[in-house]
């Protein structure tokens, strides 16, 4: 695991030792990567139910080294509107970081998430996306690819993944991106781009959870690299809800292996079509709005470095 | 102070407003609103309200109005809402989170009947839905008593012996879209009277801390526990806050209920909102031929204030409980609770009422019925259904 800054005394680190994620879980690393990309800069957490309240442990400890609140399941939206609403009104410059599971994001919050975004409050929304509902033991989610075997998928989910990030840019927000967390270039770039403006910022992270996917915790990084590559999960950012830019094509690495180190897709194992006819319809899309509505020219992109 | 002529989600929201305001010098203020009739003007209102450090959020369902709320009193602003019906079912998630999370939100409650079917027309068990939420719960029988009930609950509910937040409830319609004349209060007088408002475990950059995560039963118990003897300090605050009140607008709010004629009663009614002031004038009436009966409004439903209320009904042996709301199964709310205030006594005689449900008026007439029953029974029996179809 990668280190993060290392000048922070480790109580004063966003995610702290000793919390309670499982071995290889992506939030792990996604919220070391979310730390170090924000520097000296405190944010504050909200996290409705999933396992990333689960990670701060029991009370009086925490496993969060910076102001954190849990919401109910659909609200972290709403209790991060209050919160940035009040910090802006006393000139309190610290992030409000939502920090969310998919069944939180995809599922029961959509409608809160989808309001916040309409008025564009002053919040960085990131959901961490195990494809599952991993705090209940495993159920699907609008979030669980298809082929995929949950707790109450047995054979397989039958029907494809949401395309949260077109939602999110039909909201026309200034920033939607996807972060990977075999890409740390990547993730700390795309965080402190977000950090860099205001309104509504939505970040989607694939997020491996060796418990529910049945893969090994020492191949979640792989397991990512193998998905961006195999064009599973795009890397791309759209600025505006209407400006496209593609951070890494694929290159046509097979999604087998992806597929193969994990047990959930049993049902598929050796029969990817299903998810190969996903690639390439996500792909279609993608290519199109990049093509149609490239970023390059924005004054938006203008200021990314 | 000017007298004027104010509908119940007028006064309501006015007084809000001035609460919110003078929040200023502080954090300020913020609420997360959403519309349902009858309570819809109050939230109009309060977009309207030029605040000098505040914010209206117009979310997208009740939920998130209270999910806004929460977010902003644990950023320690002086939060606040309304809602009705349906709308407080909708809400109910984060109404527990708030009492749980004891953030002082006030909100009024315009009591209006649960759908389907469909009924836009008072009933209290909306806000009686929500009595095992840890909230303080008051129920207004006048416009006035109504605007004074919101400053008060402020008071009460950022005292840091409470630290909860509080529901004013009132009449969908009756009292929500009727005019009654209010001595409004003026901004300096609002001030003067709710200190700024302090949150004790509001979010804190210096010593960051994880608010609501998990805890085990013994520390769930404390919690609970803890909640429970803040609704009983809420007794005092209370009557300090009234003290504090009359000194700054030179009247006296009725405190947890108000007896009237109980002294040598031999049958007492208990009744809340306006069937109270209906009630009232009967009890005069009867009086008058010489009935030995009294009559207590319930102001204060949580906490339940048992020790007054055994006061109040002194050496009375037959009390009647008039509930406009029903517990399907069991009967009326205000009934359950006056019952295990009264279990010692064997010899009380305590019937139950339910009487306008889902918004009938509840006349003069209904309520002589009511005491006419009353007056020829030996026993008590199951709660009986007296309105106008029943
Ligand atoms: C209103 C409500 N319904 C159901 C639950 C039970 N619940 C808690 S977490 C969870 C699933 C969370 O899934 P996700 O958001 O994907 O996060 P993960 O656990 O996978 O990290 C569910 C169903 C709840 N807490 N609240
Ligand atoms: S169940 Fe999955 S998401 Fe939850 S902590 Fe474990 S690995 Fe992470
Ligand atoms: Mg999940």
């Amino acid at each position: 695991m990668t280190a993060t800054t290392p000048s922070k005394p480790y109580e004063n680190h966003l995610l702290r030792p000793g919390n309670t994620n499982c071995a290889g879980c992506g939030m792990s690393i996604g919220l070391q990567w979310l730390d170090e990309a924000l520097g000296d800069e405190q944010p504050v957490l909200v996290i409705p139910s999933c396992c990333g309240i689960v990670t701060a442990g029991a009370f009086p400890t925490s496993g969060y080294g910076v102001p954190t609140t849990a919401t109910t399941f659909a609200s972290s939206p709403a209790v991060a509107t209050g919160i940035s609403a009040v910090a802006k009104m006393n000139d309190i410059d610290n992030p409000v970081i939502c920090w969310a599971g998919d069944g939180g994001t995809y599922d029961i919050g959509l409608a809160t998430l989808s309001a916040a975004a309409e008025r564009n409050e002053d919040i960085i929304y990131i959901c961490y996306d195990n494809e599952i509902y991993g705090n209940t033991g495993g159920q699907r989610s609008g979030a669980t690819p298809i082929g995929a075997v949950t707790a109450t998928t047995p054979a397989g989910k039958g029907e494809r993944k949401k395309d949260i990030m077109a939602i999110m840019a039909a909201h026309r927000v200034p920033y939607a991106a996807t972060l990977s967390i075999s890409h740390r270039e990547d993730f700390l770039r795309k965080i402190r781009y977000a950090r860099s403006i205001k309104g509504f910022r939505f970040l989607l992270m694939l997020s491996p959870c060796p418990t529910g996917w049945k893969s090994e915790p020492d191949q979640s990084t792989e397991l990512v690299e193998i998905a961006v590559r195999s064009g599973l999960f795009p890397l791309y950012e759209i600025f505006d809800g209407c400006r496209y830019r593609i951070n890494q094509r694929p290159d046509n690495m097979a999604v087998d292996s992806y597929i193969e180190q994990q047990r959930r897709f049993r049902q598929i194992w050796g029969d990817p079509d299903a998810l190969n006819a996903h690639i390439d319809a996500q792909w279609r899309y993608l290519d199109g709005m990049a093509t149609v509505f490239p970023a390059k020219d924005s004054p938006v992109t203008a200021a990314v470095t | 102070m000017s007298r004027s002529l104010a509908t119940g989600n007028h006064a309501a929201g006015h007084a809000l407003a001035l609460a919110g305001e003078a929040n200023r010098n502080a954090r300020g203020c913020c609420a997360g609103a959403y519309p349902i009739t009858p309570q819809t003007e109050i939230i109009e209102y309060l977009s309207g309200f030029p605040f000098s450090k505040g914010r209206i959020v117009l979310v997208e369902s009740e939920h998130s109005a209270m999910g806004v709320c929460i977010g902003a009193a644990l950023s320690g602003a002086r939060t606040f809402t309304a809602s009705s019906s349906n709308g407080l079912a909708y809400m109910t998630e984060n109404i527990f989170a708030a009492g749980y999370y004891r953030l002082p939100t006030v909100m009024i409650a315009v009591n209006r009947t649960l759908g389907p079917p469909w009924n836009i027309w008072v009933d209290q068990g909306d806000s009686l839905m929500m009595r095992d939420a840890a909230w303080m719960q008051f129920y207004c029988d006048s416009h006035q008593d109504l605007q004074d009930t919101v400053l008060m609950a402020f008071r009460v509910a950022e005292d840091k012996r409470v630290m909860l937040p509080v529901i004013v409830a009132m009449d969908g319609f009756v009292t929500s879209h009727t005019q009654m004349v209010v001595d409004e209060p003026t901004q300096e007088q609002v001030d003067a009277f709710l200190p700024e408002c302090v949150i004790p475990h509001k979010l804190k950059h210096d010593h960051p801390s994880t608010f609501g995560g998990m805890t085990w039963p013994s520390e769930t118990e404390h919690h609970r526990w803890e909640i429970q003897h803040s609704m009983e300090n809420a007794m005092t605050v209370l009557e300090e806050a009234r003290d504090e009140f009359e000194k700054i607008f030179g009247r006296r709010p009725a405190g947890a209920l108000e007896a009237f004629e109980t002294e040598d009663a031999e049958t007492i009614f208990i009744a809340c909102n306006t069937m109270a002031r209906t009630l009232r004038n009967v009890v005069i009436e009867r009086r008058k031929k010489g009935e030995k009966i009294g009559m207590i409004r319930s102001k204060l439903f949580r906490p339940f204030p048992r020790k007054e209320l055994l006061e109040a009904i002194g050496p009375a042996k037959r009390v009647a409980v008039l509930d406009r709301n029903h517990s399907p199964g069991s009967g009326g709310i205000f009934w359950q609770e006056v019952a295990a205030t009264l279990s010692h006594d064997p010899d009380m005689l305590l019937q139950d009422y339910l009487v306008g449900l889902g918004g009938g008026d509840v006349t003069p007439e209904n309520i002589n019925a009511i005491i006419d029953d009353m007056s020829e029974r030996t026993t008590a029996s199951d709660p009986e259904w007296k309105d106008d179809t029943a």
